[in-house]
């Protein structure tokens, strides 16, 4: 358990070797982030091996930071922040393998790739909300480099979209924090302690409060209508950062609304309740049909992206312990998925046929060019549109169970979202990879301009991200068993018991 | 030999071992993949039989066996595995038939280059269909529904260079989608209001007496209806989706375009029974209202009401078709329709009974039209077929015995004694008679299409270079319709002398054998449909295939109507699909132009501030804020620098920044 901190100053170490490795070779700092990434998910491999599951924060390290303020350097851990850390190191391995291609200044890519790893770390593991602050920040920065520098279309658009909100989402956290932190009279920032404090604020300030902190969140969880960085921020991003952005900062998001915002302020998330999970299966349905009809490729996914973290957001909206659940089951299994879904798109595909419009894409033999992409696509859609024996299936019935028993009629309007998510995947496979148009007329010439064959690195990142989601599609329970008593916590019960109208 | 219910789970196993073998043996694997295929259906056909011969020992037992697959605290989701007679019956009918096709995929499917490809997905299919058979949990029976259609569009696109098949594809998978929306709604709010879905649970499961008791007790405010009843209609929406009922049963006549084995088996007699198979298995729940008089509404009133409609409907548009496969899919939509309307009317093993004996004689007439297909070099228009009956005898001979039993001739063949039972229990139906006759009335339309299709194919001259060519096919083809054509006949023993399998099925229902008029009346009906057919058709044939038909003369704008499907596939699209485009394209606009555009002005905003500030700090103020402005003209510059590409120095700035934060934090840590 203890050997949890390591993953943050491995990947931080890790950062700075691949910055002094990039300078000698390329290949070096590849396999500088490799290890890095590799040694880092074995950590949270290790550690959730000897993982017992229980309501409590296991606290790692705990030492003062800054004594004036209260700060103090705490990083504990429950099933939920377990949960997210495996991902993580899942994703950040799959996304090395998926960038093994990058050869423009390779050394300075992985290492603002394992800064942000870090701060995604450390972000899950902070219980203090200054240090989760800071953390949180160090993961939003070099996501503007590695948009900027190595990204594609329209990335200075896209960058700064991405930045204009992820700031302005954490400003407004900071305000909010700032806020509990004066109002209440605290005298550190631990939650717990802010969580205490927040008692002594009046009901108005704490909705106020509240809505800050959490609306700062869910900007990065892509809440709708907060969401638009999302997509073009996808789209302009380089492959791997793509897989991260979806993969695991999205779910920063979403993490800060669960552990901060929530249990800092039962009363008034009850108050805003349904606000939130309206918004929630708005940007459900919303986005859903936006992917119906968006011709660039990388769209669709960015779009789709949305549409399942509706589902993150609705799970906590609803705040039962079932929704709950399925919300953090969510995160992993979208995490995984829409990794998965961007390594097919932005690498297997865009970058040997380079174009990502579906009409070019149809027009292309693709299911011959590249059968590995499209089985490997086939079976990440039909994942992402919730079919069971993948995790999307037990993540998504958790959330629409527990969100019945909260108020029926928000599963029933959500369930909708699964028919439309249903439309645009399988539009998306047929039209990008079992295209009719020319098919057989330029079956001829595909044997005579065959393109790169799909690299090993890239069999092997698809192979990890298809085997976890196989793997907790089967047996959700794995997840479920460190995730279900991290609910019993005090913190949690005030929510699910305040939550409940 | 006794078979326990925790040993049910080797049924779907077997195939899905084969499914796996197809998926990792490379393309040129073909032997190992069919033979895997098929060996593991035969395996479990035996071992359905052996859960058969258990389930028979004791018919009202249901043997069940539960466990855990996640828990929440609050309560598990569980699944389970049941043995039952209607298990075990229907498993033995989809383990037999599925091992026919297989075999006559071989012949079929011979020249295909994704040939081993097709017996992974046919194994995929068997896996999910027999999983659904033995599930003893709707949530269990839902994951594998969900899978019969990914099998099942897996399949309908096999072909996926045709548009029509991928489109077809498609279709079929979001319209049944539409109807799993309402089952998926159903489930969550059965969960809710029992805590359970298992179907049995020594007390506690849905469909036993308790929970049933509790869930007729609740009423909707809204329409006095029974929580019951709300959630039997939702559940009724997946079966409508999935066995093609009127207003969903667009899908069915599309997906047509899979390779004719699939359609035999998965169209006809087995995926699409589904719906049917799950009503008969949750009709306790669908039933429960029954008990009470003065509700608005009872669900199986609506399920007999929609199979009336599916079955005239369905037999109705078959009459105008002139594709042999889709004639034989609108009578599987009508064949289905009398299922659900035995369902609706009360009897559920009427409709069981008609499931299984349908399944074969429905699969022996696919596999006949892909005989003759696969013969003809795939022309599958009966007008210009014609005369194949001399060149094919065997394929003749048991399409003719399929036809029979479809049109229900009496006696002899099995579908004349299922269809007698559902004719006799909407007869028994106190509610209305309305679907009796329109039973009554399918059944003429049914005798008259079959024999237009037969009297088109099989007499007269053959009108196209094709079916002129045509020779029988080779054994591997023929001897599994003649095995179907055996069975289409044997069924009959389930019934006559003795109502056996209803009995085996549902042992408190006391059926009294149907009355002898309703069985004249209906004989008479099917005499009527073939000799008017045989009249119109078979008397004089046609002479070309441009040579019109004679309804066609004599009603033009009706058989227009019927060919084009009564226009369903358009009204959709021009309601439910014009909708969704046009609530895609504005969500679209939106985010281009509000959400984006708001983003954009607050872009443009914060530079003109940048600008500003910059204008103003460079002219304006000076001295005290010198410092100040320095640094941030040095950020200012580090930052442009990344952006114009030259970033190493400010990314060293940024990784000594972390290397120092880093040490920090572990000094920090080891104290």
């Amino acid at each position: 358990m203890n050997l949890l901190p390591w993953t943050i100053y491995v990947s931080f170490a890790g950062a700075f070797l691949a910055l002094l490795a990039g300078t000698r070779s390329a290949s070096a700092a590849r396999w500088v982030a490799l290890a890095t990434a590799v040694a880092g998910t074995l950590l949270t491999l290790l550690a959730a091996q000897s993982f017992t599951p229980g309501p409590a924060m296991q606290t790692l390290v705990d030492v003062p930071w800054i004594g004036e303020l209260g700060v103090r350097y705490h990083l504990a851990v429950d099933g939920i922040s377990l949960t997210l850390l495996v991902l993580t190191g899942l994703a950040a391995t799959a996304g090395i393998l998926f960038s093994w291609n990058i050869e423009e200044r390779t050394g300075e890519f992985f290492s603002l790739y394992l800064a942000l790893i870090g701060g995604v770390y450390g972000v899950f593991m902070s219980v203090d909300a200054f240090v989760l602050f800071v953390f949180y920040e160090i993961a939003i920065v070099p996501k503007y480099f590695l948009i900027a520098i190595w990204g594609s279309t329209n990335r200075e658009y896209g960058a700064m979209k991405l930045v204009l909100y992820s700031f302005a989402g954490s400003a407004l956290v900071l305000a909010g924090l700032l806020w509990a932190y004066a109002a209440g009279g605290a005298h550190g920032f631990g939650l717990d302690e802010l969580t205490i404090a927040a008692t002594h604020i009046s009901h108005p300030s704490q909705i106020a409060i509240f809505a800050l902190v959490f609306l700062g969140f869910a900007v990065l969880a892509g809440m709708f209508p907060f969401h638009t960085w999302a997509p073009t921020g996808h789209v302009a991003a380089p492959t791997a950062a793509s897989m991260l952005l979806a993969g695991v900062v999205m779910k920063l998001g979403a993490y800060g609304c669960l552990r901060v915002a929530l249990p800092m302020f039962p009363g008034a998330f009850a108050a805003c309740q349904p606000i939130i999970a309206w918004l929630a299966i708005a940007g459900i349905i919303y986005a859903g049909f936006i992917a119906l009809v968006q011709e660039d490729f990388k769209f669709v996914i960015g779009y789709s992206s949305v549409s399942h973290m509706g589902f993150v957001l609705l799970g906590i909206a609803a705040a039962t312990p079932l929704a709950l659940a399925g919300a953090v089951l969510q995160m992993f299994s979208h995490g995984v998925i829409a990794g998965l879904l961007f390594a097919v798109v932005g690498r297997m595909v865009y970058e040997r046929t380079h174009t990502r419009q579906l009409a070019a894409l149809t027009a292309m033999p693709l299911h011959r060019l590249l059968p590995f992409a499209a089985v490997v696509f086939v079976l990440a859609g039909l994942a992402s549109l919730g079919l069971p024996g993948f995790s999307g299936f037990p993540a998504e019935l958790s959330i629409l169970i527990g969100t019945w028993q909260a108020k029926p009629l928000w599963a029933l309007v959500a369930a909708v979202g699964i028919v439309v998510a249903g439309a645009f995947t399988l539009r998306a496979i047929q039209v990008a990879f079992f295209g009719s148009t020319g098919a057989r007329a330029s079956s001829v010439d595909a044997h005579a301009h065959p393109l790169p064959p799909i690299t090993l690195a890239e069999k092997s990142g698809a192979l990890l991200l298809l085997a976890a989601t196989l793997f907790v599609g089967l047996k959700p329970d794995v997840l479920l068993n460190w995730i279900v008593p991290a609910l019993q916590s005090p913190a949690f019960q005030a929510v699910i018991k305040g939550g409940t109208p | 030999m006794y078979f326990p219910a925790s040993h049910l789970w080797i049924i779907p196993a077997l195939p899905l071992v084969a499914a796996a073998i197809g998926a990792l043996v490379p393309r040129s694997g073909r032997a190992l993949a069919s033979g895997a295929a098929i060996a593991s259906m035969v395996a479990a056909f035996f071992v359905s039989c052996l859960a058969l011969h258990t389930a028979l020992a004791d018919p009202a037992a249901h043997a069940a066996h539960n466990f855990a697959w996640f828990d929440v605290g609050s309560g598990a989701m569980r699944l389970g595995w049941l043995l039952d007679p209607l298990t075990a019956f229907m498993c033995v009918m989809v383990t037999f038939v599925s091992s026919l096709i297989f075999i006559f995929s071989l012949g079929y499917m011979k020249e295909d280059a994704n040939f081993k490809q097709f017996f992974c997905f046919l194994s995929l299919f068997a896996a999910a269909m027999l999983g659904l058979l033995v599930a003893n949990s709707l949530l269990l029976l839902f994951i594998c529904w969900e899978l019969v259609g990914l099998a099942s569009y897996l399949l309908i696109g096999f072909w996926f260079h045709k548009p029509s098949a991928a489109a077809a594809a498609k279709k079929a998978f979001i319209t049944t989608r539409i109807g799993d929306l309402g089952f998926l709604i159903g489930l969550l709010w059965l969960y809710d209001s029992t805590g359970s879905l298992l179907f049995f649970d020594g007390g506690h499961g849905v469909l036993e007496a308790a929970t049933l008791t509790a869930l007729t007790g609740k009423t909707l405010v809204c329409c006095g209806l029974t929580v019951s009843t709300a959630i039997g209609l939702l559940i009724f929406c997946g079966a409508v989706g999935k066995s093609g009922q009127f207003p969903l049963h667009v899908w069915l006549p599309d997906a047509m375009e899979g390779p004719t084995p699939v359609s035999a088996l998965i169209h006809a007699a087995t995926m699409v029974a589904a719906g049917v198979f799950l009503i008969a298995r949750v009709y306790p729940l669908m039933s429960a209202d029954q008990v009470l008089a003065n509700v608005p509404l009872h669900a199986l009133t609506v399920v007999a009401f929609i199979g009336a409609i599916t079955a005239l409907l369905g037999a109705c548009i078959a009459v105008a078709q002139n594709d042999i496969k889709r004639i034989l899919a609108f009578s599987t939509v009508s064949q289905l329709g009398y299922m659900m309307l035995a369902l609706g009317v009360g009897s559920w093993t009427a409709a069981i009974f008609h499931l299984l004996t349908h399944a074969f004689f429905k699969a022996l007439l696919f596999l006949g039209a892909g005989s003759v297909i696969h013969a003809a070099h795939h022309e599958q228009d009966i007008r210009r077929l014609g005369g194949l009956g001399a060149k094919m005898k065997i394929t003749f001979a048991t399409f003719a015995i399929g036809m029979m039993a479809l049109s229900g001739v009496p006696f002899l063949f099995s579908g004349f004694w299922s269809k007698e039972g559902i004719l006799h229990a909407a007869h028994e139906w106190d509610v209305s008679h309305l679907p009796l006759y329109a039973g009554l009335a399918a059944v003429v339309l049914t005798a008259f299409y079959m024999t237009r299709l037969m009297a088109e194919t099989f007499f007269g001259k053959s009108r196209s270079h094709e079916s002129g060519h045509a020779h029988e096919n080779s054994a591997v083809m023929t001897v599994p319709l003649v095995l179907l054509a055996a069975c289409a006949i044997l069924l009959s023993l389930l019934a006559w002398p003795s109502p056996w399998l209803q009995h085996q099925l549902d042992p408190s229902a006391h059926s009294e054998p149907g009355g002898i008029s309703l069985m004249v009346l209906s004989i008479v009906l099917v005499a009527v449909g073939i000799g008017s057919g045989w009249a119109i058709y078979g008397r004089k044939p046609r002479a070309t295939e441009a040579s019109p038909d004679p309804l066609e003369t004599a009603a033009p704008d009706i058989i227009a109507a019927l060919a084009a499907r009564l226009g369903f596939d358009e009204l959709y699209a021009a309601t439910v699909g014009r909708l969704n485009s046009g609530f895609a394209s504005l969500a679209d606009f939106m985010e281009r132009w509000i959400w984006g555009g708001a983003v954009t002005l607050l872009a443009r905003f914060g530079e003109f501030t940048g600008v500003v500030n910059r204008e103003t700090d460079e002219n304006t103020l000076n001295g005290g804020f010198d410092s100040v402005s320095h640094q941030i003209r040095g950020t200012g510059r580090a930052y442009s620098r990344a952006q114009t590409g030259d970033a190493h120095g400010y990314m060293r700035f940024i990784a000594l920044g972390f290397v120092v934060l880093m040490l920090f934090v572990m000094l920090g840590g080891s104290r």
